[in-house]
């Protein structure tokens, strides 16, 4: 609890949402590159229906996606067994764990995208002029790719963070609210503004209001540095 | 017909609509092979083939006894020790030159002795790129990108250069100098090339060897010389017949370059400065006319005494005449059907060729 103008105000929902989207932005990040590399490189019409199903949390209210995922992850179901197998203990559904799997899926699009993009952007023959100077296939990919896709890396991460920091039915439907496990901010709000405590309401709006416009500024700023870098 | 210097192969590519499909080809590695044909006659598609820049390459293909592609398996580029130099130079944008050129460096094999300090300068230096190392590469020219393309495949150490048309994007200059450089540099590190282009002109300049294509099949694979002996050939464009002739320069006199073969010298008004110890100049037959008797009283300075070796008539009423020269070179002379029948021209006659106009090659 700390006192800010007045009010208690609980910040652990607000440490519990950087934490998720944290971690969420990191394991995006280490699994949609290989993916949208894959999805880059790919020639055949099998790209549309990946495309697709990438976009899917795009277009789907968020509390359908939250809905298959909590049948998924029933604590009695194959999925949470196969987690047992290895060692798994717990649950997934209204547990941390659970909030971040939920989260890598729901933000999915907005790491895939602009990695795929990136990607795409970057001609071939780079490549290929890596290979005959004897470059392997993760020589080029670090060599060559990733630094010419700085910017689809740090628009990637960003929108993540951001959209992750920002989610509320796949978080309500999954994670539930369990106060200091599973209560994020944005569900802590809702909270408030249910029971009236609107000035609790008011500071926690305020606060991710001004934190999100210094990130996303903070994010424009190092975008226009590497774009003059790189273009 | 394993043989060290030997390539052999039989590729094939599908790419879309277009399909390569070499035929058996065997090819010896050795000197400037030109990938001659139109565009969209296979020429790239087969110079990535044989680098194993295309995963869906499939057939055979052996280079110096090794294996590089057999079926659907292939060698990858990088462990082919070859070095390619792109149409567009495709250096690495976020690096320097200097970076540019050590990529390769510090990707040379266990084995391979790397480029001391002292040959990196001459090599860096000899490609005239030696003051622009630290450069960014978004800001040379057309001309310099390429020939840092050319220094850092150099330096990879390749044993096969491939060269996918390096001058077409330059304007007429960076051309010209470049030329030279390729031409040096061939000779310099005794590498073979394959090398692609639709001018004839970077042909004639370049060529040992030329391999024809035409949609997506090899056609023949002929010298220079077997190429531009054919009245068909097709290095031939608007202005017909063209002979080549290679001799050796020497020094200036009454402002006239002599270049010497055999017995006979050429002299060419092009007085500018030749580091090279052989030379070859173009000749159109139709600038090419001949005399029975050696004409004196005539601004003609280049008289060659000749035999024909073949007549081939033309339609135009005009007939192509194939002339030996005292050393053994092969020369084309144009002329009206009319002229031939009035001085009587014959197989194994000799005749006067009076040369109107040469130029060395661009």
């Amino acid at each position: 609890m700390l006192e800010i103008f007045g009010t208690q105000v609980n910040l652990d929902p607000i440490w519990l949402t950087l934490e998720v989207a944290a971690i969420t932005t990191v394991v995006l990040i280490l699994l949609g590159t290989p993916l949208a590399w894959w999805m880059a490189q790919m020639r055949s019409s099998n790209k549309v229906l990946l495309e697709a199903l990438v976009a899917l949390p795009l277009v789907l209210p968020p509390t359908v996606l939250g809905f298959y995922l909590l049948i998924v992850f029933n604590p009695n179901g194959p999925v949470t067994d196969f987690l047992r197998f290895f060692g798994f203990e717990g649950q997934l559904t209204f547990s941390k764990t659970g909030l971040v799997i939920g989260s890598v899926f729901y933000s999915l699009p907005f790491a895939v995208q602009p990695l795929m993009h990136a990607f795409e952007a970057i001609p071939h023959r780079l490549l290929d002029a890596a290979a005959t100077l004897r470059a392997g296939v993760l020589d080029r990919f670090f060599s060559i790719v990733v630094p010419l896709s700085q910017r689809g890396f740090l628009v990637a991460a960003t929108l993540t963070f951001a959209h992750t920091v920002g989610e509320f039915g796949v978080v309500l439907m999954v994670g539930g609210n369990i106060p200091g496990e599973t209560r994020m901010v944005s569900i802590d709000i809702f909270d408030h503004v249910e029971s009236l405590e609107y000035d609790q309401a008011h500071i926690l709006s305020a606060i991710m209001l001004i934190f999100s416009l210094m990130v996303l500024m903070l994010v424009y700023g190092l975008n226009r540095r590497f774009g003059v870098k790189v273009g | 017909m394993k043989h060290k210097r030997m390539m052999h192969g039989n590729l094939r590519l599908r790419l879309g609509d277009f399909e390569l499909n070499s035929g058996d080809f065997s090819l010896k590695l050795e000197g400037v092979t030109v990938l001659f044909g139109r565009s969209g006659s296979g020429k790239s598609t087969l110079l990535r083939a044989i680098s194993g820049l295309d995963k869906r390459t499939e057939g055979s293909l052996n280079v110096k006894g090794q294996v590089w592609q057999e079926g659907k398996r292939r060698a990858s580029p990088q462990s082919r020790n070859i070095g390619f130099v792109f149409q567009d130079a495709a250096l690495f944008p976020h690096m320097t030159v200097r970076q540019n050129l050590m990529y390769g460096l510090k990707r040379l094999p266990k084995g391979v002795a790397p480029f001391s300090d002292a040959e990196f300068s001459e090599i860096v230096s000899r490609v005239g790129i030696a003051d622009k190392l630290d450069r960014a590469v978004t800001f040379l020219s057309g001309g310099e990108r390429q020939r840092v393309a050319i220094a850092r495949a150099l330096l990879s150490r390749p044993e096969l250069l491939c060269m996918d048309e390096p001058l077409s994007a330059l304007d007429w200059r960076s051309k010209a100098e470049l030329l030279s450089l390729i031409e040096e540099v061939v000779a310099a590190y005794r590498l073979p090339v394959l090398y692609i282009t639709h001018a004839p002109a970077e042909v004639e300049r370049l060529a040992d060897r030329i391999l024809f294509m035409s949609r997506g099949r090899i056609e023949t694979i002929e010298t220079l010389q077997e190429a531009l002996a054919r009245p068909d050939s097709p290095l031939f464009d608007e202005q017909g017949a063209v002979s080549v002739l290679e001799g050796q320069p020497k020094p200036i006199e009454a402002g006239l370059r002599p270049i010497v073969m055999g017995e006979d010298s050429l002299w060419l008004p092009d007085v500018s400065e030749l580091k090279k110890e052989t030379v070859r100049v173009r000749v159109l037959a139709r600038d090419v006319s001949l005399a029975l008797s050696d004409p004196q009283d005539l601004s003609i300075i280049n008289h060659f005494k000749t035999t024909i070796s073949e007549l081939i008539p033309q339609g135009d009423h005009r007939t192509l005449v194939r002339l030996q020269m005292a050393d053994g070179q092969k020369l084309f002379a144009e002329v009206t059907a009319h002229s031939a029948q009035r001085l009587n021209l014959h197989v194994g006659q000799s005749v006067y060729a009076l040369i109107k106009s040469v130029a060395m090659t661009e």
